[in-house]
């Protein structure tokens, strides 16, 4: 037997140094205070040593040799000289042949001021050029996607972009060509590099080799001013930094926080900025580019400008009248909002307006009871867990940064992956169990892993050996497992997920639950209370029962509610009947909280603008509960206000008082009330937020490398950089936690009749894209042009049958009417399912598909398909 | 006088103009090596070849037989035979696949099976469009003579052989960029360690990478028995060994001659090799073992042609190529050419090999085209020291592998011998030799 040892001891530079057996020299050093210089090595990725800046002497069998420290793993007892005059001379060589080629653009690069090319010139290089020779020349730049921009004069052939693209987000479309100082990255001639994760090769270029077209030439980086905040575009959470140049919003770069993004963002959520403030220009409140900058009142069938005074009385004389008769009045939305809105506006709506007809999803969500009764895991845990099994949608297009945490976890860790398959999946290439499954069938499927002998249906695409294979590698009671829930097909009824969620939690005891949901902060709304039976504080109240958003919806039509208080104006682009739901709107009064135009507010009576995100200060939470700090970047367009204040100004016209006179103050009372960490979460930005429910578990933050990370301030750095700014704290006391929903207080709710499988039949799939027809995307030019077109995804089986092949227009009878679709083979699609992207665009740039092939009354939704 | 009576060992068919065919090598014995390795232990052949002290012929010059006793401590995958011969004036492997590929074929079978590998890959160059017709034919020939395939001559040995042409890229030529590319992706050498093939090689399994010609010798060792390989030569360096001879001499070729018992001297000179220089002028000076070992003058011709002989003057045997260079040649233009080559063909991994090799060339080419400056001289030399510290040998590197190290030997032989053609250059504005 070996002894393994828990840690070993080497020397650096005469210095003995603990460090973990396996662990890069380049960290080991970097902790005894040895930071060694470097350009490939990024410390979120697989080491290459290719650019040999990090070459430090190390002893061998043959006497010291110089040695990639990035790529060398620690040996008990190794000696490492990292400051001897050998050591700098090859550091500087290298420096120097980096800087042979390299142009002396400086002054007109993005990356100059923030370029560790330059820094460590300064720092090790030397003052003068011996490189008298002609330069190496390229056309520049070369735009090798929709976003992104390749100067390759520039480039130093450090590998990040490529091996990001490969290694962590599984992409192909970038790679080195050629050889000698002729390499160089490139694209296939036939495929751009338009990978839904191409901002982050430009964040970790250490040059200014890859520039993204939003932030080119916008701003010099001694010029931005930094908020450390959380990207709220998905429910991921990522922490980013927030740069403004004067009250501009220029640049999102993702910070490595530990638990929740290690760095990585998404491009939606990294170029959706315009969004925010790109636009000053536009003024029309229906365009979803415009910012709401004053109320808005309707006069017959405009929306004019209004005072807040006027504004707030026209609102509270709407909501009022409707809640004067039983079941009058309800709030939909929120998921947008900040703990702290979402408990302001949860409290106005139940204590003021005595409603409970809250719900902050859009009939696309989970019962946020189920969700509470879940053991939950973390990022992490699903990241590292045994066996992670997915029953939610595309990850890739859903929660991007999660799809690049947990494809760590099978490509580089090996473990398994499991997946209900309802149509493509960016995670397919690495799964090691793939269950077609089709719309209907999620909690036959569940029922049937949770027996050792049935099988799922004599029709399923579901074989038993893949049941066989799944249930094994599940084992008895789920221990080490961590099961991802979402709602995979928009176009089936959430009883279907609810079902199976519930099913695979009564058997499997020892496995873990990630929630799968998409929108920005909406564990944190739900948490607040947003949403029928929950309470504030991640509480839970059966008794307080309450219309989700489409029975509200169903009763505006009927005429029972009058009116509807929107949380967010993004109603009509988020449900999957707009039609339907304009016929809600144009019943009732609307009254609509928001920051953004869009096309809800054709139909609003009063607007309120509210401060969107990178404007307010907060907290939110992420799908795994953890509660993280926003910071406001910029200030507000006009005069909008933040929720908490428009909340309880509308509760003064009814002479209540909410007592929330601030955001601090609500999240003060959030947490003395309930436990939740909300202040306490605010004030202390030394760890990475507390996760609901396990607040003890902190997680320091890592200290910075500019190196890996250039362009992110913080005032915990290693290396290069300079320190900066100082923290701010405060006492927090932290009140006793809610009652939380159990499996079994949360109703099981009615059974699923699925019904019979029409034979000649396809059952609708509705899927979501990251690029679809939301406000976010729908404001940002940089983004507009990659919402998919509208396309039917059949399976070949399907296709054969029916006699298509892709590029074929076929007429859907559909529940409104015939409609005509371009069809696609997509062998990811399960036989008997017809899929469409909700959001998509088509010909005419009209997302009305889903609308049309929309049928509320059953369970699926079967359509007939008829070959012209 | 050379001393030429030992035995043709890889060279035994030069006079037949069908060599290469099944028929004629059955004529002269082929496959009987085989059918004896057969019938012996695995551990016997490998003890064999062992017992030969054969030398690596691939340019390391590692033994053979401690290579694959080496790596059978643990169970060897795949066997990779590296024909990727592509350095300039590099010629001999070409000459073996193209003129008697069944040697070679039955050279990695036998050490397949002393191996007891499965598998076996041949790696040719891309460029040898005739030995790559001739080596697949030689496997197709032996698959139906049954020396091939499903039970070896019915024994219970059993192998595939499979040709992987190269493309184009000289960095292949080193054993891990081979793997890299043998597993179809873009030749970056790996880095080593952990990436020693004999642990971690082709598809992350322990591989044996061995050079045609050192397959070549397997069945004649087997045959004979290692120790009649081992009476040949002398020292370390034992048997045969192919030189390859380029330059200004009036009988440039392939040669097969007794190590260390000769010179180079003998290999330039001697009427039956290479027969003196061209036009009868005076030696420059001469690369002993290919474009990237460090040159020698005409004060160590008579240096016996050994492995430890020639790395005891500080260059190497290296891949058998030796290149003469006559008072007509320009140090500065033969430098500067073989800058250009490594240049070219650096994988484009490292930044010292990148950058340095396309720096030098066109320093180099300024030099030799009237651009030059008496400060390059030193330059030149700190450059090439940050590529190869010490410009020692055997050389250091700051590069993965060691094409990096290559680049100086040329630049800083011609500079370190030659400084004042190049301050001839650099005052006359230009190329003397012109």
């Amino acid at each position: 037997m070996t002894d393994v040892k828990s840690t070993v001891t080497i020397s650096v530079n005469g210095r003995s140094v603990e460090a973990a057996p396996g662990e890069l020299l380049i960290e080991a050093a970097e902790r005894a205070g040895s930071y060694i210089p470097r350009f490939c090595y990024h410390p979120r990725m697989e080491p290459v040593g290719m650019c040999r800046m990090c070459l430090v002497e190390v002893d061998g069998p043959r006497g010291p040799t110089l040695q990639p420290a990035c790529y060398i793993k620690v040996n008990d007892g190794m000696n490492v000289v990292t400051d001897s005059e050998k050591v700098k001379k090859a550091q500087d060589g290298v420096l120097e042949f980096l800087l042979a080629n390299h142009p002396l653009d400086c002054p007109v690069c993005d990356k100059g001021g923030e370029c560790p090319l330059q820094d460590q010139t300064l720092s090790h290089g030397s003052g003068e050029t011996r490189f008298i020779e002609e330069k190496r020349h390229f056309v520049k730049p070369v735009e090798i996607g929709e976003l992104v921009l390749l100067d390759r004069e520039r480039c130093i052939q450090c590998a990040r972009c490529t091996r990001f693209s490969s290694d962590v987000a599984g992409d192909t479309e970038i790679a080195f060509a050629g050889r000698g100082d002729q390499i160089e990255v490139a694209t296939s001639p036939t495929k751009p590099f338009d990978s839904v994760f191409s901002g982050n090769t430009v964040q970790i270029c250490p040059v200014g080799a890859l520039t993204a077209k939003p932030y080119r030439f916008t701003a010099r980086p001694w010029d931005l001013e930094q908020a450390e905040s959380t990207c709220t575009t998905c429910a991921v959470g990522c922490r980013v930094a927030v740069q403004s140049s004067g009250n501009r919003l220029t640049r999102l770069l993702g910070v490595d926080s530990e638990p929740v993004n290690h760095g990585w963002l998404c491009d939606k959520g990294r170029f959706t900025l315009d969004s925010i403030d790109g636009h000053g220009e536009a003024i029309d409140p229906l365009n979803a580019e415009t910012r709401i900058r004053e109320p808005l009142v309707r006069d017959g069938d405009v929306l004019r400008p209004a005072s807040w005074g006027e504004a707030l009385e026209r609102a509270a004389t709407i909501l009022k009248d409707a809640a004067s008769s039983p079941n009058g009045v309800g709030a939909i939305g929120g998921a947008a909002l900040t703990n702290e809105g979402a408990f302001a506006w949860e409290r106005f709506v139940r204590q003021v307006l005595g409603s409970d007809h809250v719900d902050a999803q859009f009939g696309d969500g989970l019962d946020g009871g189920l969700l509470q009764a879940l053991p939950k895991a973390t990022i992490d845990e699903a990241a590292n867990a045994r066996v992670v099994m997915t029953l939610t949608g595309d990850l890739r297009e859903e929660l991007p940064v999660l799809f690049l945490r947990l494809r760590e976890n099978f490509v580089q860790r090996h473990n398994n992956l499991i997946e209900f398959s309802f149509g493509p999946s960016g995670l397919r290439p690495v799964a090691a169990v793939t269950m077609p499954v089709r719309p209907g069938e999620a909690h036959v499927v569940a029922k049937a892993l949770t027996t050792n002998d049935a099988r799922v249906a004599k029709e399923s695409t579901v074989t038993d050996a893949q049941l066989d294979e799944a249930r094994a590698l599940l084992g008895e009671s789920g221990e080490g497992v961590v099961f991802i829930v979402g709602r995979p097909n928009f176009a089936e009824s959430a009883v279907v997920m609810e079902t199976a969620i519930r099913t695979l939690a009564e058997r499997f005891t020892g496995a873990k639950f990630l929630p799968a949901l998409r929108r920005g902060n909406v564990m944190g709304a739900l948490d607040m209370g947003l949403g029928p039976r929950l309470r504030p504080g991640h509480g839970y109240d059966a008794s307080c029962e309450g219309r989700d958003t489409l029975a509200q919806l169903e009763a505006m039509r009927s005429g029972e509610q009058t009116a509807v208080l929107l949380l967010g104006g993004g109603l009509l682009g988020n449900v999957l009947d707009p039609d339907a739901a304009v016929t809600a709107l144009e019943t009732a009064k609307v009254v609509v909280v928001t920051g953004h135009g869009g096309r809800t507010l054709a139909h609003a009576d009063v607007v309120l603008p509210a401060v969107v995100q990178h404007e307010r200060h907060g907290t939110v939470t992420n799908i795994e509960g953890r509660v993280t700090n926003v910071t406001p970047k910029i200030s507000s367009p006009g005069s909008a206000w933040n929720d908490v204040a428009i909340a309880a100004e509308l509760a003064e016209q009814y002479g209540q008082s909410l007592g929330l006179d601030s955001v601090e103050l609500c999240a003060k009372v959030i947490e003395e009330t309930t436990g939740y960490p909300a202040l306490s979460v605010m004030n202390d930005l030394s760890d990475e937020g507390a996760v609901v429910s396990r607040v003890k578990e902190r997680i320091e933050r890592r200290a910075l490398d500019p190196m890996a990370f250039p362009g992110i301030k913080s005032t915990n750095t290693v290396g290069l950089a300079e320190f900066s700014g100082a923290l701010v704290g405060g006492p927090v006391t932290t009140g006793a936690p809610r009652a939380v929903a159990t499996l079994e207080g949360v109703a099981a709710g009615r059974g699923v009749e699925v019904g019979h499988y029409d034979a000649y039949g396809l059952a609708l799939h509705v899927s979501r894209r990251l690029y679809d027809h939301g406000i976010a995307v729908q404001g940002s030019p940089a983004l507009a042009n990659l919402v998919a077109r509208t396309t039917a995804l059949i399976n070949h089986f399907d296709l054969d049958r029916l006699g298509l092949v892709t590029g074929d227009v076929v007429q859907v009878n559909a529940p409104k009417g015939p409609l005509s679709l371009q069809v696609a083979m997509s062998d990811e699609t399960p036989r008997g399912t017809i899929g469409v992207v909700f959001g998509s665009l088509d010909e005419e740039g009209h997302d009305g598909t889903t609308s049309a092939l929309y049928d509320p009354t059953s369970v699926i939704m079967q359509m007939k398909l008829e070959t012209k | 006088m050379a001393t030429l009576d030992a035995p043709k060992i890889v060279m035994a068919r030069a006079d037949y103009d069908d060599s290469y065919t099944l028929t004629r090598y059955l004529e002269t014995g082929g496959y009987l090596g085989l059918r004896k390795a057969l019938s012996m232990f695995p551990e016997a052949v490998a003890g064999e070849v062992d017992a030969a002290s054969l030398l690596g012929r691939g340019g390391a010059g590692f033994p053979a037989g401690r290579k694959w006793s080496m790596l059978r401590k643990s169970p060897i995958s795949y066997l990779v035979v590296n024909g990727d011969e592509s350095e300039p004036a590099t010629f001999k492997d070409h000459y073996l696949v193209e003129r008697d590929p069944h040697q070679l074929v039955e050279g990695v079978i036998i050490a397949a099976y002393a191996l007891q590998v499965s598998q076996a890959f041949i790696y040719l160059r891309g460029e040898f469009a005739l030995g790559l017709e001739r080596v697949q034919q030689a496997l197709n020939d032996a698959y139906e003579y049954g020396a091939l395939g499903n039970k070896i001559f019915d024994s219970d040995f059993s192998l595939d052989i499979v040709v992987h042409p190269g493309a184009g890229a000289y960095i292949c030529g080193e054993e891990t960029a081979l793997i890299e590319g043998l597993e179809g992706k873009r030749g970056f050498p790996r880095i080593k360690p952990p990436f020693f093939p004999a642990v971690t090689g082709l598809y992350g399994e322990p591989t044996v990478v061995n050079n045609v010609e050192t397959m070549s010798n397997l069945p004649w060792i087997v045959m004979n028995g290692g120790a009649a390989f081992a009476a040949l030569g002398g020292g370390r360096s034992a048997g045969t060994r192919l030189f390859a001879l380029a330059g200004t001499v009036k009988r440039p070729g392939v040669y097969e001659i007794e190590m260390v018992k000769n010179t180079f001297r003998d290999l330039i000179y001697d009427p039956a090799l290479g027969g003196g220089i061209t036009k009868d002028r005076a030696i420059k000076a001469f690369i002993p073992g290919g474009v990237s070992a460090p040159w020698f003058g005409p004060d160590l011709l008579d240096l016996p042609l050994g492995q430890d002989e020639v790395a005891e003057k500080g260059s190497m045997l290296g891949s058998g190529s030796v290149v003469v260079f006559d008072e007509t040649s320009c140090v500065v233009r033969a430098a500067w050419r073989i800058t250009k080559f490594f240049s070219r063909e650096s994988c484009g991994q490292c930044t010292p090999c990148r950058e340095g090799s396309g720096w030098i060339e066109r320093a180099m080419y300024r030099i030799e085209h009237g651009g030059g400056r008496m400060e390059d001289l030193d330059l030149l030399l700190d450059l090439c020291d940050n590529i190869s510290p010490g410009l020692a040998w055997p050389p250091q590197q700051t590069t993965i592998c060691v094409l990096g190290p290559s680049i100086p030997s040329s630049v800083n032989s011609a500079i370190s011998m030659f400084r004042d053609e190049f301050a001839q250059h650099v005052n006359e504005g230009g190329c003397p030799f012109d």
